[in-house]
């Protein structure tokens, strides 16, 4: 039981985190019908940023706090990987809008490549240890579970932006603006939509939320490096297929589902294999429900058929 | 007969290129304010191409739009809806996803007067109190006759100088028809200028005050409502009637 509940915690502490990442890439499917494969490299670029602005203000200024440091940090982020997102979809995908869907698709995958090597020119290739600016040691031992502050602020953190989220697009006149631009582009035209300022808007939306997963991220793992992206992007993009790609409640429930599955799976793996396979090979349990899902019901838990768009 | 009043929408010599094809050759047309006209024509003479130029949805490769004065042909459709020029599509184009109520706010999208806006919901909970009912819909379940009611009514919510209508009539039963061309009618008294495309040139022609007939991407006539609704040339190819025949009973 003890095992279960912590499984399940660790579960929602990485699955929130997809589920951030998750929102972008199906934010911009549901509007453009495209799968940004370079998002995964916004958590990158959101980490590094990060940690370069941390590690220059604390050395400048010794003794800040850290979480003086921590908003610096982020503060910088966003609005780096803001741009980054607005400068993709400019230069990359307006372009493209018109152009078989192949196109914009290898454009994603060239514009990944990209943001990895800008980032390694940078960076370097060298692992780097990103700071624990919120407490990691345990508290308090709950019911046998042990939890950092850490891992509250990162399940915090991740639910209010998603609950912000919701509210813009449910609520608000962007976001009305951004559902009808999702719907038909044309036709949003025609209500007086900048339906390209929609879509930037989206990018632009998408890739902050990318930038505090990143953030997020990265103090749970304490690393950064220049391939981080790669795989909680891919990962994060399963979540918005199983969740139902352009649903946005669907990439929320996909990947918290995705964070549980892994952590339950890391968990038990060593018993369901007999002993064959250990926690390391958490990372089939992603793919293997890509794979589940794409077979079995590829419009997601609650979302749309992706067969015939991709 | 409005022709006292001044002109709104000029179209000098227009012409579009479709797929490939010259769906528009080179039109004229000109509509006054608080005027009702129409487009009439077979399937395929390039009613809906002009319609969706006009608009800004079909970019055109020769010729002029003037709208209140000023040539508005290079303007993105949505900054021509900022101008006053608004397009119900073919089909009505509803966010079938959104609710009536917020397909509505959308056709507000631009105004930034939260008490003209309320005003103006209230003007069209008048004119089309079935709306009103289905507010709390999401619009994708609405029937096709109150569809067209909301693409109206969210069109008339921007607060346009000119609506242009293609085929508000499509699909629907002839009392939702009959109560649509009502409503066309009374949105003029109140001073909007409206061009309408309409399959069914019967009514279009009775309703309206002139009207261009278009054949393979050209005006190849135009007159008063009446006139055209006698000429015989209209009556046997767009009204339907054999009128050689009835000449020879006669």
């Amino acid at each position: 039981m003890e095992t279960f509940l912590q499984q399940m915690l660790n579960g929602l502490v990485s699955g929130s985190i997809y589920a951030l990442v998750a929102l972008g890439y199906t934010m911009v499917y549901g509007i453009l019908g495209l799968i940004n494969f370079a998002h995964g490299e916004l958590l990158m670029i959101g980490a590094l940023v990060a940690l370069q602005t941390i590690s220059l203000l604390s050395s400048a200024v010794p003794g800040l706090h850290p979480a003086v440091l921590l908003l610096a940090g982020v503060a910088t982020a966003v609005p780096v990987c803001m741009a980054v997102g607005y400068l993709i979809e400019r230069i990359g995908y307006r372009r493209l809008r018109n152009a078989p869907r192949l196109a914009p698709l290898i454009t994603a995958i060239g514009v990944s490549f990209l943001l990895q090597t800008l980032a390694m020119i940078i960076w370097g290739r060298e692992f780097h240890v990103f700071p624990q600016l919120i407490d990691t040691a345990p508290m308090q031992p709950m019911a046998g579970v042990v939890v950092s502050p850490l891992q509250i602020f990162t399940i915090v953190v991740a639910f209010t932006l998603m609950g912000a989220l919701m509210l813009l697009v449910n609520k608000t006149r962007l976001g009305r603006a951004m559902r009808a631009t999702a719907e038909n582009h044309r036709v949003a035209g025609l209500m007086g939509i900048n339906a390209n300022g929609v879509i930037a808007a989206t990018f632009i939306i998408g890739s902050g939320l990318a930038a505090l997963a990143g953030v997020l991220f990265a103090s749970n793992y304490a690393i950064a490096h220049y391939a981080m992206g790669f795989t909680p992007g891919l990962k994060a993009f399963t979540a918005a297929v199983l969740g139902g790609i352009g649903n946005l409640p669907g990439a929320m429930v996909g990947g918290l589902v995705l964070g549980l599955v892994e952590s339950f799976g890391a968990g038990y793996i060593e018993h369901l294999s007999f002993g064959f396979l250990n926690s390391s090979y958490q990372d089939i349990f992603a793919f293997m429900i890509l794979g589940a899902v794409l077979i079995f019901r590829p419009s997601g838990l609650l979302g749309e058929r992706v067969a015939d768009r991709a | 007969m409005r022709t006292e009043n001044p002109v709104i929408l000029e179209v000098r010599n227009l012409k579009v290129a479709y797929g490939g094809i010259q769906a528009v050759k080179g039109i004229n047309l000109e509509l006054r304010k608080g005027e009702l006209v129409s487009l009439i024509g077979a399937n395929g003479a390039g009613k809906t191409t002009t319609l969706n130029t006009l608009a800004g949805v079909v970019p055109h490769n020769g010729g002029e739009i003037l709208y209140a004065g000023q040539n508005v042909g290079k303007l993105p459709s949505h900054l021509r809806l900022r101008q006053g020029l608004a397009l119900v599509p073919e089909g009505r184009g509803i966010f079938t996803r959104l609710t009536v109520q917020e397909n509505l706010m959308t056709g507000a999208y631009t105004r930034r007067d939260a008490d003209g806006v309320a005003a103006d919901m209230e003007k069209v909970f008048t004119l089309l109190p079935r709306v009103k009912e289905r507010l709390h819909q999401t619009a994708g379940t609405l029937s096709g006759g109150e569809q067209q009611m909301v693409a109206i009514g969210r069109a008339l919510l921007s607060r346009p100088q000119v609506l242009l209508l293609d085929e508000p009539s499509m699909g629907l039963a002839p009392l939702v028809v009959e109560k649509i061309f009502e409503v066309i009618h009374s949105i003029t008294r109140e001073g909007m200028a409206v061009l309408l495309v309409e399959q069914n040139a019967n009514l279009a022609l009775e309703v309206s005050e002139r009207a261009y007939v278009m054949e393979s991407g050209r005006v190849t006539l135009e007159g008063t409502g009446h006139d055209l609704l006698n000429d015989p040339k209209v009556r046997s190819a767009y009204l339907g009637e054999d009128v050689g025949a009835e000449l020879a009973v006669a």
